[in-house]
């Protein structure tokens, strides 16, 4: 559960969390439709960036605001810093406008992480919808970098049409390379889609795992998670193995604010990951 | 003035033309003394230089929604008898002989805005070149204030020790915060007379002051005498108050003090039934109560303000027309505004029933979860500020009386409200 | 090939629960059945009188939209039901229904059972059942993809 915030340009010492560090992009790519991904390195001289997977970082451009953004690299390799979000607001567009060599501000990271060391031994069911697939990918990285400690592990992936699919190529180079089953599936189809057309809960009624031994992790729209928690029940995973990646409104990450509160919970820090026991009583419920 | 050292716990008496000793002693040790003054026809705090700057002679009548201020009149009664014993009640105290100082209870604002200010800079950051070929992050070097504040009743203490939890309890720490309140001396003052919508007494948060000052005051006027009772609270408040004219305090002072107590205790109007309160929130999420007070409530964020334990804030981004400076900015912000719970294109708080459900759940439950204790102490400038006296106090009885309950045939039966 | 049926027919979740001699006159109106990739099952607009229930493969419901060609609205995996255009009259199918890869399933001769259905009402309500939460189910679904959760403006 601790991170520490151990990459500093010169003495080492903690950052002062409210303080965003610049940071270089490397890489704007985009993704499919309005998502993209940021590629950014360390400003010469620092450290490597260490997080855990599902961690979030929030992501400074300079004279335009600071939004939330979960990390969606690997965890465990050498490569620059990763963050895929879609460019929806007034802040996410500029950092898609972003170019190689511009500097961007990081407070992070923050946040809860998926319990991988937790869950050797077990089926993994990965459930994912439209970006929700970003803040899955390190865990996905860091279950497959050892894969065998861990029995079936299955990816359950909703998106709205098949050229929303995020990471497509690289789930199929997945799919071939390590055992992994990748199951996927659109709300709406193309003419030339091959594949499921319907949602993830179906897929999930269908997926081949044990509920008795299977842990699941569940990021996506709040309603796509609602369907997916309930059918995940439905089959018998109990609400203490599934986990679930919460989003409300988020200012200074470092439970000051007051803005990510979600029933007695501040999402920046006793989240956003969430085992369903957790959040069971208030998960569902209007206005909360 | 005694040679004897004073300690923790010691209780002595100050002649109340000594107190102007207490300002310039403080002043002396580089604070800056804060207190209770009138202005604009309230009582506010601001920063004072002797006693004449504070309200004396002059009390508040307040209720839900009514706030004015008024002389120190004879109307109250001027003394009773209870268990055989005489008591006399402090405003026909001040009438008889000097005016009471603190003859009041809490006006609209709170020491928050002194430890927790409203509006505070977190760093500023400069741009190599407009193409932001790098930027250099500024942190703010501001001096700290070094504050004492004049007359923090037991509500407020309360509620500086709850902002603590907040801000220096956890993982993180606000640093302005914990600089101030560092810094910060406390002179308490024990409630002469309960307020019109004080509940203290209810919530366990006074009128005594227990903990959490340097020195206690408590105001006495009996007779021809006008003096304060004081109760050092630590090394540091034993140090000022050696400085100052003092004798011991004797039995019949603190006596006296006692019945002060005792009378501000009973004069409380308002009560909170806090039995449960918590698990009785949470299970009543969907209770008609709120469209009730949902019909009334403006969410004019007001009780946010005026309230001394809301610490919620939002930051601006800003940067000049160059575009090569940026600053942050913090502000106090409210959980009664639109774009509090905003995200992904709506606000996930839209409706006013859900923002005034928010504040008093979190208020008087959640934050028993997430700080160990309510995060209401009290105080009753919710009622009295509010511009459509909604009473927490009443909300939460409503919501108590009128629980449905299901019996056995799974139908709902309502209890006669 | 009647009693070969029986077996695979009682083990499918579909019809768990139905009585003995239930499960031996459906296991009577069924038989094996295999298409190629990109077959068509059925039709829009051809008369209703079969039912699927998918053993392997994957088939695609689809719309046909003037100018876009067939649109598929929704697709059907291993052990999904698959048509209950005849169960109401006018028995015609209101979709068509194409596989996306080799598909074996069991037929159902639809206009048999909705015979015996009206003689045997118990037979009816089981079948009724469980159609009804297929129905359900797909209705269900069908409401989450038009809320389009994953949308521009979600």
């Amino acid at each position: 559960m601790a991170q520490t915030l151990d990459h500093d340009g010169t003495s080492g010492a903690a950052l002062d969390p409210r303080l965003p560090a610049p940071h270089r992009i490397a890489r704007v790519r985009d993704e499919t439709g309005d998502s993209f991904t940021l590629e950014i390195e360390p400003m010469s001289g620092a450290g490597r960036f260490s997080f855990l997977p599902g961690q979030f970082n929030m992501l400074y451009v300079f004279g335009v605001g600071e939004v939330p953004i979960s990390i969606s690299g690997d965890p465990l390799a050498q490569e620059p810093l990763q963050h895929t979000t879609r460019a929806v607001g007034a802040v996410t567009k500029a950092m898609r406008r972003l170019k190689r060599g511009d500097t961007i501000g990081i407070r992070g990271p923050f946040g809860a992480h998926w319990p991988i060391a937790d869950i050797e031994g077990r089926d993994v069911v990965i459930v994912a919808g439209g970006v929700g697939l970003a803040p899955l990918r390190p865990a996905l990285c860091q279950l497959l970098a050892n894969r065998e400690k861990y029995r079936r592990i299955v990816l359950v992936y909703g998106a709205r049409a098949p050229e929303d699919i995020l990471f497509r190529s690289e789930l199929e180079r997945w799919r071939d390379k390590f055992d992994l089953e990748v199951y996927i599936t659109v709300d709406r189809a193309s003419a030339d889609w091959r594949g499921n057309v319907g949602v993830v809960s179906t897929l999930i009624a269908h997926a081949p795992f044990d509920p008795s031994n299977a842990t699941a992790f569940v990021c996506g729209p709040e309603v796509m998670m609602r369907f997916a928690v309930m059918e995940l029940h439905t089959r018998g995973v109990p609400a203490d193995r599934t986990y679930l990646y919460m989003e409300r409104n988020m200012k200074c990450a470092i439970g000051f604010c007051g803005h990510c509160q979600y029933g007695p919970f501040f999402i920046c820090k006793d989240g956003p990951i969430f085992r369903f026991d957790r959040i069971e009583a208030i998960f569902g419920k209007a206005e909360i | 003035m005694t040679a004897k050292p004073l300690h923790v716990d010691d209780q002595v008496v100050v002649d109340c033309q000594h107190l102007a000793q207490l300002f310039e002693s403080l002043k002396k040790h580089g604070y800056q003394v804060i207190g209770p003054t009138i202005r604009d026809g309230a009582i506010l705090n601001d920063t004072l230089n002797s006693p004449e700057d504070l309200p004396s002679g002059w009390t508040d009548e307040q209720d839900a929604g009514e706030y004015r201020l008024a002389p120190c009149k004879d109307e109250a009664p001027s003394s009773y008898v209870s268990g055989g014993r005489v008591y006399f009640t402090i405003s026909a105290l001040a009438r008889r002989k000097g005016e009471a100082l603190f003859g009041y209870a809490v006006g609209p604002q709170s020491w928050k805005k002194y430890l927790h200010p409203a509006v505070s800079r977190l760093w500023s950051a400069t741009s190599a070149n407009r193409n932001d070929a790098g930027f250099q992050v500024e942190t703010e070097k501001e001096e700290t204030p070094r504050y004492a504040f004049i007359g923090v009743r037991s509500c407020d203490l309360h509620a500086i020790a709850a902002q603590d939890r907040i801000f220096m309890g956890g993982r993180f720490v606000n640093p302005v915060y914990k600089s101030r309140r560092e810094n910060l001396f406390i002179v308490a003052i024990n409630c002469g007379r309960a307020g019109g919508t004080c509940f203290c007494a209810s919530m366990n948060t006074g009128p005594k002051a227990t903990s959490g000052y340097d020195i206690a005051l408590t105001e006495i006027l009996k007779d021809d005498q006008h003096y304060f009772l004081a109760d050092i609270g630590t090394t540091l408040g034993a140090g000022i108050m050696g400085e100052i004219p003092h004798r011991p305090a004797g039995k019949i002072d603190t006596e006296n003090a006692g019945h002060v107590m005792a009378e501000t205790a009973r004069q409380m109007g308002r009560t909170m039934d806090t039995k449960g309160i918590k698990e009785l929130l949470y299970r009543n999420h969907d209770h008609p109560r709120w469209d009730n007070v949902a019909s009334r409530c403006l969410t004019c964020a007001n009780c946010t303000m005026v309230c001394p334990t809301c610490f919620c804030t939002t930051v601006e981004d800003v940067t000049d027309l160059t575009g090569e400076h940026a600053e942050r900015w913090r502000k106090w912000d409210s959980c009664f505004t639109m774009d509090f719970s905003y995200i992904n294109g709506g606000s996930v708080r839209a409706s006013a029933r859900s923002r005034y459900r928010q504040w008093m759940t979190h208020k008087l439950a959640s934050w028993i979860d997430q700080f160990g204790g309510s995060g209401c102490v009290g105080c009753g400038r919710c009622i009295t500020w509010c511009p459509v006296g909604i009473d927490i106090t009443e909300e939460v009885r409503a919501i108590r009386e009128t629980e449905t309950t299901r019996v056995a045939t799974g139908l709902k039966k309502k209890k006669a409200i | 090939m009647i009693r070969t049926l029986e077996p695979i027919i009682r083990k499918q979740p579909f019809f768990q629960g139905l009585e003995d001699r239930h499960i031996a006159f459906v296991a009577s109106c069924a038989r094996n059945s295999r298409f190629e990739e990109g077959q068509v099952i059925f039709r829009e607009g051809e008369a209703a009188n079969e039912f699927y229930l998918i053993r392997e493969g994957l088939v695609s419901i689809e719309a046909i939209v003037p100018h876009k060609g067939s649109m598929t609205v929704q697709t059907a995996g291993a052990n999904e039901m698959l048509g209950w255009s005849w169960l109401f009259p006018p028995y015609r199918w209101r979709f068509q229904a194409r596989t996306q890869k080799a598909t074996r399933v069991l037929a159902f001769d639809g206009k048999c059972l909705r015979d015996k259905c009206e003689e045997d009402h118990d037979l009816g309500y089981e079948l009724l059942k469980r159609f009804s939460r297929v129905i359900t189910e797909r209705l269900e679904a069908t409401r989450v993809q038009l809320l389009d959760m994953y949308g521009t403006n979600p």
